[in-house]
């Protein structure tokens, strides 16, 4: 395979590497299909192994990429789930292929194995009073929260997605989302995106009592337009973050980004006090 | 059946292989059973609060990784109350590893965290990423001499000192150390280094310079302990870009007598025990029955011959 140091071990963990007890693990997948969804996105679908096909909305898997020049891509990138399909015993990813990892980890095609470590970190949280929650994002952050607003939608939960993008080819997973609630696609290309315009639907969306609870990733300035709207309507809201990782544990302490809590800063580390944090304590980025 | 059990300094561990400090936490139970680990290694101590470096905190290079974390912590007695509790649901020996500003206050944290469940302690008197500009106690013989000479004064428990490849000569503030009265060595902490983002100008690390580790360095690592090996008695703790059970072979015969593995756990976490066992077969193929047979066993050339240039082909 297309690793730069052969000698190093990769991907060799057994069961009893993480025995019973232990919720993640390093497992071998093989790939079963990797397509192209547009210019710079790539959907991933993987044969999983019982403890990956346990992860739940928002949590990550840390995955060994191949390197795509001469150099090793040492750490695993972190990646969110897209899609859990428990029946076929798949889990998907959808990603922007950005640095060299992904851009290794687009050269892998079907008959390849990919190596995983996970499902890791807190995903997001759905409380059973909330009746209608706001799905807001943009870019790659779409694909992160496909999975809650399916579990929403499968528990009887109205979910409204507001899907920001370039261009309409841009608008991420609009499809999965069309499957379990309504979707407002907010564009650059026809000026809808402008923050004004998504305040705008999330006043009238509130005002229709659509809006119990706020979930959002991928773009900053949404992010910072749903926690001022949150915090004024009292609206509870959660956040999933991104940050460089290494271990994707917790030890290293190299993921951590800067969280208000009280009125106090705290540095928090994404892969196990995250990747999902409440809304009105993230400062954005 | 193969004896992976070593002793170092006055600590049994039923094998050689440990989390290297700052790389490792309870948080690994996630992935491993660490039951199977030679010894557990804290993340470094200090007494106070450590909120660590500014992100970002690390960068990939060519041959492992240049970070600057800068001792994260909770402090001490977040640690004596909550983490030490953590860490004894699990069987392996505890070591501690402790950071203080000043000598007395490293004195003072060999003391505070001589306490039952912790089993050695390792004086972290080398960390790049604590300081700026990259000084830490174990760039100088004097120093090491006197952080060590009090914390030994201070504390019964076995002392291992981990030292710096940064120092101009580690066989001084090896010899120090173990004159200081250190029951074991730890080499080494990282190199110091710099890697620029040649459009931003800036330091791929926030906090600008910061340590460097990964298989690059292995071999300098390999080198020091070979090195500290010749110059002092006290067992030597191997720890540098172990990626491989040959790596931890390479490390025991230059004169280790464990190794602390960390870059490794980053790619693959169930590295160690894939270690551990690895090393098992290695020796069962190789007829060694002990593992702490391997320990200085390294052979050197037999004296050769050496030629005039012009012999082989030079012109």
């Amino acid at each position: 395979m297309k690793y730069a140091s052969a000698a190093i071990t990769v991907g060799t963990a057994t069961e009893e590497h993480s025995p019973p007890q232990c919720p993640a693990e390093e497992s071998l997948c093989p790939v079963v299909a990797h397509e192209w969804v547009n210019d710079e996105y790539r959907h991933l679908v993987v044969k999983a192994s019982r403890k990956a096909l346990a992860a739940q909305p928002g949590q990550f898997f840390q995955l060994l990429c191949p390197t795509p020049d001469e150099v090793e891509v040492w750490f695993r990138r972190p990646q969110s789930v897209y899609r859990v399909a428990r029946s076929s015993g798949r889990l998907e990813f959808l990603y922007k292929v950005a640095g060299r990892g992904t851009r290794g980890l687009a050269q892998l095609g079907p008959g390849d194995t990919l190596s995983m470590l996970g499902p890791l970190g807190i995903g997001f949280r759905l409380e059973p009073h909330w009746k209608n929650v706001v799905v807001l994002g943009r870019g790659v952050g779409l694909a992160t929260m496909a999975p809650i607003s399916q579990v929403a939608g499968e528990l009887g939960v109205r979910v409204t997605a507001i899907l920001s993008a370039r261009s309409p080819d841009l608008a991420l997973a609009a499809d999965l989302f069309e499957s379990v609630g309504t979707v407002i696609k907010v564009l650059d290309t026809d000026g809808t995106s402008a923050i004004e315009n998504v305040e705008k639907i999330l006043m009238r969306l509130i005002a229709e009592n659509k809006a119990d609870a706020f979930f959002t990733c991928g773009s900053n300035r949404l992010l910072q337009l749903m926690k001022r709207i949150g915090k004024e309507h009292g609206i509870p809201g959660q956040a999933a973050m991104e940050q460089i990782m290494a271990c994707g544990l917790g030890p290293c302490y190299i993921c951590v980004r800067t969280f208000e809590v009280g009125g106090r800063k705290e540095m928090r580390r994404v892969c196990v006090e995250g990747p999902v944090f409440d809304l009105q304590e993230v400062l954005g980025w | 059946m193969v004896d992976l059990s070593v002793n170092i300094g006055g600590v049994a561990l039923p094998n050689p292989i440990m989390p290297a400090s700052g790389t490792f936490s309870t948080e690994f139970s996630q992935v491993i059973d660490l039951n199977r680990l030679g010894a557990l290694v804290s993340k470094t101590v200090s007494r106070k609060y450590r909120a660590g470096n500014p992100p970002p905190r690390v960068s990939e290079v060519q041959g492992g990784m240049i970070n600057s974390i800068g001792l994260p912590t909770k402090g001490l007695e977040y640690f004596l109350d909550v983490q030490l509790r953590e860490y004894k649901q699990f069987t392996p020996p505890l070591v501690c590893s402790i950071t203080a500003e000043t000598i007395e206050d490293f004195a003072d944290m060999a003391r505070d965290v001589s306490v039952p469940g912790v089993d050695a302690i390792e004086v972290n008197i080398s960390c790049p990423t604590r300081q700026p500009g990259g000084g830490n106690f174990a760039l100088n013989e004097e120093h090491t001499y006197k952080v060590v000479k009090l914390c030994r004064a201070a504390t019964t428990k076995p002392l291992w000192a981990k030292l710096s490849p940064n120092a101009g000569d580690i066989t001084a503030v090896a010899e120090a150390a173990e004159k200081a009265g250190a029951d074991a060595l730890t080499v080494s902490n990282t190199i110091l280094g710099l890697k620029i983002n040649t459009d931003t100008f800036l330091s791929y690390i926030g906090n600008g310079y910061g340590g460097l580790s990964g298989p690059g360095i292995k071999p300098i690592i390999v080198r020091m302990v070979n090195e500290c090996a010749k110059a002092v008695k006290i067992p030597i703790i191997g720890c540098g870009g172990i990626m491989t059970v040959e790596d931890v072979v390479e490390y025991l015969l230059a004169g280790a007598s464990a190794v602390e593995i960390g870059f490794l756990s980053f790619r693959n976490p169930t590295g160690m025990i894939a270690i551990i066992e690895g090393l098992e077969r290695w020796c069962e193929k190789k007829g060694i029955e002990r593992v702490s047979e391997l320990t200085g066993a390294m052979v050197a050339h037999p004296p050769r011959d050496t030629y005039e240039a012009g012999m082989i082909g030079i012109s």
